[in-house]
């Protein structure tokens, strides 16, 4: 082929933030020469929306419903994590019954993921078919939801100490059904992802991220699991019901995207077994605890293994109805520095692909991070009136000015 | 063993079976049983309390005094996202869910609606 | 001098191929969505695309080069439309056949790949020049065995003239079976001509938008839709007529009823494998077409040659 040195600079090519590969914005830049990549890098924030600020004017019950609405498709982890946080700090217990409900539609949401993801996977590399099928089979999980929860998406299940609604023994029924159907396509799934040539050619071998770079770059989820790392927050460390259901955590250690369509795979037929259990083993009970208004001061964290991975909360109270910090670290930003490092040496045509494949979801990634400059010893903090004055004034040089703005945004709602 | 076009026997079975998609509107069978759309008030039980107000996340509903012990709610369907909170909140359960879903209008005006003791849904005037 | 009008204009020229060419779109895009289980268009959506991108406002990019920007749909149309005119659609003979055109129908479909390079190469955007190189690199690599499988078809029929293959064939029927290699390498090649999966490399959504066609708009890529709607049309054309060479003996109507068949016979199994495989990556088609079907194609010319020599005249 070419002789590299002849190439003139590199090809500066921007995916992002608006492409049609991605499903929410977010800014990678990419270095090419022809067809190679030779550097990329990643610029998060384009989906930063103030939720962690706007919790700490909200009563836990308003924030519940927020948090859920962080990301779309994992939004019962949020609130689930979220919820296990205040019961933590107030000291509650909530009753078995509803971990079990909590749990049923945990896994209800991971099929739905799964499904999800692998629908998207098959758009990135071309095989719309498999988008159409895998969306097809996904109805039967958002009818069922839509069923238990009254949502197709948010659910809204939760609420600080248990759940919601109650599951009836017809309900109970549908969802063995469902699960009947959605075992046989995923095994036929499973038998596309081994056998098909053109499948198996464009995930071999593509974004490789070998063992210790996945323990050094900290990636969680499938992502790291198909590198050989058995990290799975529900075994261990085992949250509402997990401690007494049996599954297994599935890894394998091809280290690459082909791995990680088998691990969500493998999640899904987990999945499977985890929700008859789930039915079979429920016992009665109330289905929630009455928590008092005013939360008493201290500080929680808690995980919650979502469908893409490890997702952390934090919580502190200080005696009040309202928070006085949340914190949400999202499982895609410990992935998301994994990517450059798999890009390295592959092809434009593998962008894709390589990108949905550590399932991103930017809007649950973009939240405040805090970087201190150990040469800069003073410490260099921004309140939040000098942060808004500034805006103001930006604003005013470019000609807009919110005076009267606001008044013609109240007067319409 | 890996083959190309391994999903052949399926696509062919696909051409021949009723395609998989929801004949809406024609096929208005709506949403399963529980699904959470309009409000729905019943201004006997009101006691004003304002429960529901105060736990309304996005601050949807108001609850306007007409006379002694006569409430009626207004709803701004726009800013309402159909959580549900309120219909836990009320202590004395004056607030349910539908299942009506199709809320769409072109004028938004139209989207704030006031729920009372005739029970309709009239329009804000 | 009427009648060369006629033909250039109506039937089988422009007219036709345009309505041809909505038709064959449809067909494709409902076979495409009956595969997934879905409903699929209407018959007039492809017409009502057409009517709505000629309704809107052209945007040029400042950088691009305006001309060619704008000239490039405009051959890319000709170019086919004037290949068909050699094909023969109805009958043995085509409109204008002379000995060679062959060659003239293989060059002729070869043109709109070069216009979609020159109108993404002068567009300026990154995205564009991507997708051009992709286009050309795409070319080298399905041009040879669909060239060697047709020509394999001349060599058997000892003419260069494409109404003279149809003329031999259609007297010696049996001698279609010889050829069946060459239909099936000939089918793969025209998907990559027609730039459909698992060739669509070069206007692959996911990774560089629409490749050629980011900048077009408005007029310009309704026309561009059109040159795709009339490559298959033309494509499909040259495929029924070189392998396909049923039904020619019998009244005008029934000949043009069997050739409708064909066409939708070719686009079925182009809509049916556009819905079984995954895109493939570009250094793995140049694999794949080089270790596979160019042999084969070699093998079918070797074939053709033997027969030549041993079978009686």
């Amino acid at each position: 082929m070419h002789n590299s040195e002849h190439y003139s600079e590199d090809v500066k090519i921007p995916m992002g933030p608006q492409h049609p590969s991605l499903k929410e914005p977010e800014s990678f830049l990419i270095s090419l020469r022809g067809e190679k990549i030779t550097a990329s890098s990643v610029r998060l924030g384009y989906n930063h929306r103030g939720i962690e600020k706007a919790c700490e004017d909200r009563t836990y019950t308003q924030g519940l419903y927020l948090i859920e609405r962080i990301c779309g498709i994992c939004s019962h982890s949020h609130s689930t994590c979220f919820s296990q946080a205040v019961e933590e700090i107030a000291g509650v217990e909530i009753p078995a019954r509803a971990k079990y409900l909590r749990t049923l539609i945990g896994e209800l949401e991971r099929i739905h993921s799964h499904l999800l993801w692998l629908g998207v996977a098959g758009h990135e590399i071309g095989f719309d078919t498999l988008l159409m099928y895998t969306w097809r089979d996904r109805e039967v999980v958002m009818d069922l939801l839509a069923a238990l929860t009254g949502n197709r998406v948010n659910y809204g299940i939760n609420t600080i100490g248990g759940v919601r609604r109650d599951i009836s023994s017809k309900q109970k029924e549908e969802v063995l059904k469902g699960v009947a159907i959605l075992e046989t396509q995923t095994k036929y799934y499973i038998d596309l992802a081994k056998n098909e040539t053109t499948l198996l050619k464009r995930l071999q071998g593509v974004g490789v991220l070998s063992h210790e770079d996945a323990v050094r770059l900290d990636a969680v989820g499938p992502t790291a699991r198909a590198c050989g790392v058995k990290r799975d927050v529900r075994k261990d460390d085992p949250y509402a019901a997990y401690a007494e259901l049996d599954f297994k955590v599935i890894s394998v250690n091809s280290c690459d995207v082909y791995g990680r369509t088998l691990v969500r795979l493998g999640e899904l037929m987990e999945s499977y077994s985890l929700i008859r259990q789930i039915i079979s083993k429920i016992p009665e009970g109330a289905i929630a605890v009455k928590l008092p208004r005013k939360i008493p001061a201290g500080q929680a964290v808690s995980r919650y293994e979502a469908p893409r991975g490890e997702d952390l909360h934090y919580v502190r109270a200080n005696g009040t109805e309202k928070p006085d910090r949340v914190k949400v670290r999202a499982p895609t930003l410990a992935n998301i520095q994994s990517v450059s490092k798999m890009l390295e040496d592959r092809y434009l045509a593998d962008m894709p692909i390589v990108i949905a494949a550590i399932d991103p979801c930017f809007s649950c990634t973009d939240r405040l991070i805090a970087i201190r400059d150990s040469r800069n010893k003073e410490k260099n903090t921004v309140t939040w009136e000098t942060i808004r004055l500034k805006g103001i004034e930006w604003y005013k040089g470019q000609g807009i000015d919110f005076k009267s703005l606001n008044k013609k945004l109240t007067e319409s709602f | 063993m890996s083959r190309p076009g391994k999903i052949a026997r399926l696509l062919i079975q696909s051409f021949f079976k009723k395609p998989a998609t929801g004949n809406y509107p024609a096929d208005r069978s709506g949403m399963p049983e529980g699904f959470r759309g309009k409000l729905k008030f019943n201004p006997q039980m009101c006691i004003g309390c304002k429960m529901c107000m105060r736990d309304c996340p996005s601050g949807a509903i108001e609850i306007i005094k007409l006379g002694e012990k006569q409430f009626e709610a207004h709803v701004n369907l726009a800013k309402c996202i159909y959580c549900g909170q309120c219909v836990d909140s009320c202590l004395k359960h004056a607030l349910e869910v539908t299942a009506e879903f199709e809320l769409a209008r072109l004028d938004p005006a139209q989207l704030k609606v006031i729920l009372n003791a005739a029970n309709k849904a009239t329009l804000k005037e | 001098m009427l009648k060369a009008l006629f033909h250039i204009l109506i039937f089988p020229g422009l007219g036709f191929l345009f309505v041809f060419g909505f038709f064959v779109e449809y067909a494709d895009r409902k076979l495409y969505a009956r595969f997934q289980n879905r409903i699929g268009p209407p018959w007039f959506q492809p017409l009502a695309d057409f009517i709505k991108l000629i309704s809107k406002e052209e945007v040029i990019p400042e950088e691009a080069d305006s001309t060619v920007f704008k000239l490039m749909p405009v051959f890319a149309i000709t170019a086919s439309a004037a290949a068909i005119l050699y094909i023969p659609t109805l009958g043995e003979r085509s409109v204008f056949a002379f000995s060679g055109d062959v060659i003239v129908v293989l060059y002729l479909l070869t043109i709109p790949t070069f216009t979609y390079f020159l109108g993404g190469w002068y567009s300026r955007s990154v995205y564009s020049m991507i997708g051009a190189v992709r286009s050309l690199t795409q070319l080298f690599a399905y041009e040879v065995p669909l060239f060697l499988c047709i020509l394999a078809a001349a060599l058997l029929a000892d003419t260069w003239s494409l109404s003279g293959m149809v003329v031999f064939y259609s007297h010696h029927l049996g001698y279609w079976f010889c050829n069946i290699i060459g239909f099936g390498v000939a089918l793969i090649c025209l998907l990559g001509k027609l730039e459909k999966v698992p060739f669509d490399i070069p206007e692959a959504e996911t990774e560089i938008v629409a490749g050629s066609f980011t900048e077009y708009n408005g007029k310009l890529l309704a026309f561009i839709r059109m040159s795709f709607n009339i490559e298959m049309v033309a494509g499909a054309s040259l495929l029924a007529a070189v392998f396909l060479p049923f039904g020619l003996h019998l009244p005008a109507a029934v000949m043009f009823l069997f050739y409708l068949v064909q066409i939708i016979f070719i686009v079925a199994v182009i809509s049916f494998l556009r819905s079984l495989f995954a895109r493939v990556r570009l250094d793995q088609m140049i694999n794949f077409c080089w270790k596979y079907l160019a042999p084969l194609a070699f093998l079918q010319v070797l074939f053709n040659l033997i027969l030549k020599v041993v079978l009686p005249r």
